[in-house]
């Protein structure tokens, strides 16, 4: 099983942002996205996770292969870590949150409400949610956004054994995550041209189709 | 599906959940009709139907917004969108934790607010089976109408003026039953007709619920 991605344009807001975008990452791997603030990272993950339909080209997965992790952790405050974590398996029907705890570090903190953790611990938790999807591709937006080097290197840890279970990854990020072994993406070769310059046009473009005749 | 609605229920039961905001407010409508309208009990045994389900379905109003709004902000609405579950699924989940934590003691309360009306006595089984019957329908409504403004910041306002007209076939059914009822007269077509209503809105509205929500998040 492998992720390939052939000649996609994603959109925001009606927008082509991203344009004959093309990749493959195959069982095992890692994929960073790389660019600058405002390229389509966010986008492209979302239209991957199957959140908006993309706007041309095909992906060779569905949907339902991927657990995506936003910026948001989607964590409950009044919940305890243990409740937080336990909802997502049983969501996905996969049972047992002890191994995810202990992977992530969270075992002592079991017992506490989501509110009382620090962001670094809500982060900790919202990744070690990923562990008990059971999906085979982790699409993840900024993961290490408030992690300390020690949990970085833990999230790293919880990505290599990831990817030895023949699962795959897709990471946005401009931090480095200590994955050396990870192949790089430059989304900035691929933002999209303005229609008049042969570049793909979106819903916002075609709206004006007519106007001026 | 069932995690989901004891995840709700389990949120609304801890501190800030907003349990018994609905049902605080039911007793305050119910409390202050009285001191508005005058303490002639004719009076009073004459609107009592009705100002029982105007507050019920008010007292159901304030808690919609919080149905998925808080999900959406803290991002867990995104992940169970790309979770197992149909969003159809989980909207209605959704709403059955609205009606469980809104509804149902609403309709438990209801026949005790009532003696603060005067309802009169063969009044109380037809109020507490019409908002039995009622109040699914307002959850799933509800839940509609949070779909649709659920990206907009402060979509309270919206999200009342969009609900509001939805709610009244629900209403005018609900308390022709308890009005009929309290009266004595026969209740069959109002109380199939609510019935209808509600059977309809919860066999269809999840669909567009879940349609609204997939837009609403691109």
């Amino acid at each position: 099983m492998d992720l390939s991605v052939s000649d996609l344009a994603v959109a925001r807001g009606g927008v082509p942002v991203l344009e004959g975008l093309g990749f493959a990452v195959s069982g095992g791997e890692a994929l960073i996205l790389r660019g600058p603030n405002g390229i389509g990272k966010t986008t492209l993950l979302r239209t991957l996770a199957g959140l908006q339909p993309p706007l041309a080209g095909t992906m060779s997965l569905p949907a339902e292969a991927i657990a995506y992790a936003a910026h948001a952790d989607g964590l409950k405050a009044t919940l305890t870590v243990a409740e937080n974590l336990g909802f997502w398996a049983a969501v996905y029907g996969t049972g047992a949150i002890a191994p995810a705890m202990a992977r992530m570090n969270l075992a002592q903190l079991a017992t506490r409400p989501a509110m009382s953790l620090s962001a670094g611990q809500k982060r900790r938790l919202g990744l070690a949610r990923l562990l008990v999807t059971g999906r085979p591709v982790w699409v993840l937006d900024e993961p290490t956004v408030s992690l300390d080097t020690a949990s970085v290197a833990l999230f790293g840890e919880a990505v290599r054994g990831h990817l030895a279970a023949g699962g795959m990854a897709v990471i946005a990020t401009h931090i480095d995550l200590g994955l050396p072994e990870a192949r790089v993406l430059d989304l900035a070769a691929f933002k999209a041209r303005p229609p008049g310059e042969g570049g793909i046009s979106g819903e916002f473009d075609r709206s004006f189709d007519g106007a001026f005749a | 599906m069932i995690a989901l609605v004891a995840r709700d229920l389990r949120l609304a039961i801890r501190a800030g959940g907003g349990f018994g905001l609905g049902l605080a407010f039911f007793l305050i409508v119910t409390v202050l009709v009285p001191f508005g309208v005058g303490p002639e009990s004719a009076t009073l045994a004459k609107i009592a139907p009705g100002i029982l389900w105007v507050g019920a379905l008010l007292a159901c109003l304030l808690s919609l917004d919080r149905i998925l709004a808080l999900d959406y902000e803290d991002g867990s609405l995104d992940l169970l969108a790309t979770a197992p579950i149909p969003l159809e699924g989980v909207v209605t989940m959704k709403a059955a934790a609205h009606w469980l934590t809104t509804g149902l003691p609403l309709t438990l309360a209801a026949p005790v607010f009532g003696v603060l009306l005067n309802l009169p006595e063969p009044g109380f089984g037809w109020v507490t089976l019409s908002l039995a019957i009622g109040t699914p329908a307002l959850s799933v409504i509800g839940t509609f109408g949070a779909a649709l403004t659920v990206g907009l910041k402060r979509g309270g306002l919206l999200l009342s003026l969009l609900v509001l007209p939805l709610y009244v076939p629900t209403l005018i059914f609900g308390a022709e039953v308890s009005r009929r009822g309290a009266m004595g007269m026969d209740t069959a077509t109002p109380l199939l007709l609510l019935a209808g209503i509600t059977a309809a809105a919860v066999a269809l509205l999840p669909f567009a619920s879940a349609a609204a929500i997939r837009v609403n998040l691109r």
